[in-house]
């Protein structure tokens, strides 16, 4: 049974402009130990899904399910929701001030962290645990450093002392909403290593979400595209890089500037993303399709197997069997289909 | 295309006073640009790469002289530019003129696109009235806007299409050069290929020289005929940007070459990480020397104690410079070195830079583009 499976998610949130839609019925599932990836552009979902599931979306309108460890969160007491936040799922984000409390010292934190969920551990035994923590996530002399503010801490470190705070329990579930966008080249490395070696040696699984392609192929074993508030192609993470059915898949890696090109025209996918309160009729992704065809304007797509794997789905009425698709690629790209 | 020199700058240093906090007075100085020298030739891309606050921006900022430098020489199509007061600044201005990362911050909110696009106009006394309004929506078809926009407000408009008003007003006075700082590191992957090919085709068509500074060495790559690499106000290898990333020599260039996740599995399975310990080091108090000697795998004793020359080494072309004692050599395996320098060398303790220091900008922006 998988940790984490969300089912049929819609999330909508009434404002002064109309109603957003944000999530429109979003499934996904993490298996222990395993890392999922979500991508998609600014916008698509990927924070307001996740955060819906912990319960911290405000005046939002649900419907949905997310059985975690065989419960639905979604039908959950607020007290005992905020019991698993922390003890059973830690969560990552881009600001690590967002967690990080400015006016306490980064170890006191920690520790009243690790208090709140364990009341039988002395302060002593969870200080010594936060030191450890520090350790673990690469801080240089973390018995001295566990009594700095946050703001004695460099970007690096903040990014770092957070992961240690979400791992502090060993949560089943580490939930990273882009931990690593607002980070250097080589920060970025070491905390996404921090997180790689955690996983290993405590079986956590995580939920990567990111906009970023590279960090997705470093990280992910399954993985989720998003667009307007939907999933429109899922699969094992090789499949999404060599093998995928989606336009709006294509489109995302085609317009990246690849290593080894020589100043090559870049393929941007045209267009901007739709309103979500004005959402495009049939496929939200079809006004910026090159495969646009009238079907797309009318229907929207579900999402189907692709080559009757299961574990392979996208949302599009392109073919999704025999040499249909890759033929469709070659009328629209020329001869740059064949990669 | 390319062809003369059109910018050369002389080993360009940059201080800015450390903000005394309290009542501890301070005599510090965060040593943002340190003794670099660039030249760009008329109609390339000069890239600079580098981590956060190793002193791009500020490097820009001397070139343009919206900054005034501690010391060195900034000459613009042969002219000292380096002295020059605010007054007879105005032309280089006119020449050279700059595009920011932040498509919302750099905007003023309630003003109206045709206007904002027009300042550089007004700022100058150009073109006034239907000649202006001509000129601009010109501006916007050019860069790919609806011209009949002219009256919406920067709010009406996506990230991608903002960065285009940051186009169009760069462009309103025919600049011979551009400074594009960070021009799409806030925008998605599909809207950020859009202004990349934007800006290229741009540089065709008007014969632009760029200076594209970005921390993403891919875009880098991408835009760049030669690149920079900096790291705590330092240039630390530069040269054709086929050769920088085909054949690293600084030992940083390569870290840092091998800890970019590229958007390729097999290939990312395949590659050897050299992982950085540590942070960057303070720029108020850099490390002695090579500045990457704290940090680096192949670090000696002399590392710390000689500063290694920017220079080229046997078997590459002359333009192709790396400020290294120990420099890479082909095929070497970066992951397999170990530093032999002294254990308590090796140690930066991350210190907080004042408050103020890394304030500044976004007031900037809107000022500094005429
Ligand atoms: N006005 C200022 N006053 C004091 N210090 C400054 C000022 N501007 C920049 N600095 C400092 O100078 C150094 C170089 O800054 P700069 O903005 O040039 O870096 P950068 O390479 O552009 O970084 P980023 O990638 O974050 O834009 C940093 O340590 C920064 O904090
Ligand atoms: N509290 C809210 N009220 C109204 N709209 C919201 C709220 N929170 C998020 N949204 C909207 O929901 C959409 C999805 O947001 P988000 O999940 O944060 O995107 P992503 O994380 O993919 O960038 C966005 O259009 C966002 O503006
Ligand atoms: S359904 Fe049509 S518009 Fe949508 S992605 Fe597929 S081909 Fe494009
Ligand atoms: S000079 Fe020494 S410390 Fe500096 S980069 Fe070269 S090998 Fe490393
Ligand atoms: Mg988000
Ligand atoms: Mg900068």
């Amino acid at each position: 049974m998988a940790l984490l499976e969300v089912k049929n998610l819609k999330v909508t949130f009434p404002t002064d402009d109309g109603l957003v839609q944000a999530v429109r019925g979003v499934s996904f599932s993490v298996d222990r130990g395993k890392t999922l990836g979500i991508v998609g552009e600014s916008g698509s979902g990927k924070s307001v899904s996740t955060q819906t599931i912990m319960g911290l979306t405000r005046g939002a309108q649900v419907e949905g399910e997310a059985f975690f460890q065989g419960e639905d969160l979604l039908k959950m007491a607020r007290r005992q929701l905020q019991a698993i936040r922390g003890r059973d799922v830690g969560m990552i984000f881009q600001d690590p001030l967002s967690s990080l409390h400015p006016y306490y010292r980064v170890g006191w934190q920690i520790v009243e962290l690790i208090r709140a969920h364990d009341r039988a551990i002395s302060k002593k035994a969870a200080r010594q645990r936060a030191v450890e923590l520090l350790r673990l996530v690469g801080i240089p002399r973390p018995d001295v450093r566990v009594n700095d503010y946050p703001h004695q801490f460099s970007g690096g470190m903040r990014q770092r002392a957070m992961i240690a705070m979400a791992m502090a329990l060993n949560p089943a579930l580490l939930i990273a909403d882009e931990p690593t966008t607002a980070l250097d080249v080589t920060v970025q490395a070491q905390v996404l290593r921090v997180i790689g070696r955690l996983q290993e040696e405590f079986g956590t699984a995580v939920i990567m979400i990111t906009h970023d392609l590279g960090v997705i192929a470093e990280t992910a074993d399954d993985v989720v595209v998003m667009y307007a508030g939907a999933v429109m192609e899922a699969a094992d993470r090789d499949s999404i890089f060599y093998d995928h059915h989606h336009p709006y898949t294509e489109g995302l890696m085609r317009s990246l500037p690849a290593y080894g090109d020589d100043r090559q025209r870049l393929t941007p996918i045209g267009g901007t993303p739709p309103s979500l309160i004005t959402l495009p009729s049939g496929c939200k992704f079809h006004p910026r399709c090159p495969y646009v065809m009238d079907r797309c304007r009318a229907e929207e797509p579900e999402l189907e197997p692709v080559e009757q794997r299961y574990w392979h789905t996208s949302a599009c009425w392109l073919p999704h069997s025999g040499p249909g698709r890759q033929e469709a690629s070659e009328r629209v790209y020329g001869e740059a289909a064949t990669r | 295309m390319s062809g003369d020199v059109i910018i050369r700058a002389t080993d360009v240093v940059k201080h800015f006073p450390v903000q005394s906090s309290g009542l501890r007075r301070s005599r510090d100085v965060v040593h943002a640009v340190d003794g670099v020298s660039l030249e760009v030739k008329q109609g390339e891309t000069l890239g600079i790469v580098g981590e956060t606050g190793c002193g791009k921006s500020t490097l820009a900022r001397c070139v343009a002289r919206l900054y005034d430098l501690t010391a060195g020489r900034v000459e613009f199509e042969g002219h000292d530019i380096s002295r020059l007061r605010t007054r007879r600044l105005g032309k280089v201005r006119r020449e050279m003129q700059m595009i920011f990362q932040d498509p919302y911050g750099s905007l003023n909110p309630k003003r109206r696109v045709g206007s904002i696009i027009g300042d550089p106009f007004a700022i100058h006394g150009m073109a006034s009235g239907q000649e202006r309004k001509r000129r601009v929506q010109e501006m916007m078809e050019l860069v790919g806007l609806n011209p009949e926009h002219y009256n919406r407000f920067p709010a009406e408009f996506s990230g991608g299409q903002r960065q285009r008003i940051g186009v169009a007003r760069a462009l309103a006075l025919k600049p011979k050069v551009v400074i594009c700082d960070e021009p799409v590191s806030a925008l998605d992957v599909s809207i950020q290929a859009q202004v990349l090919n934007l800006l290229s085709d741009l540089q065709k068509q008007l014969n632009l020289t760029y200076i594209f500074i970005s921390h993403d060495l891919s875009v880098v790559r991408h835009v760049s005929d030669r690149v920079m690499l900096m790291y705590l106000g330092k240039v630390v290898e530069s040269g054709p940007s086929g050769q920088i990333y085909a054949r690293p020599r600084h030992p940083y260039a390569g870290a840092l070459l091998s800890a970019v996740p590229l958007p390729d599995p097999k290939m990312m399975r395949q590659r050897q990480r050299v992982i950085l310990a540590g942070d960057i080091p303070s720029p108020i108090h850099p490390p002695a020397a090579c500045r990457f000697h704290p940090r680096c795998p192949k670090a000696q004793a002399r590392c710390a104690e000689e500063e290694p020359a920017l220079v080229a080494r046997l078997g590459d072309p002359a333009d192709h410079t790396a400020a290294c004692h120990f420099p890479l050599a082909e095929g070497e395996n970066l992951a397999e070195a170990r530093p032999t320098l002294a254990e308590e060398l090796r140690v930066v303790e991350p210190e907080a830079v004042p408050d103020g220091a890394e304030l500044g900008y976004d007031g900037l922006a809107e000022r500094s583009n005429p």
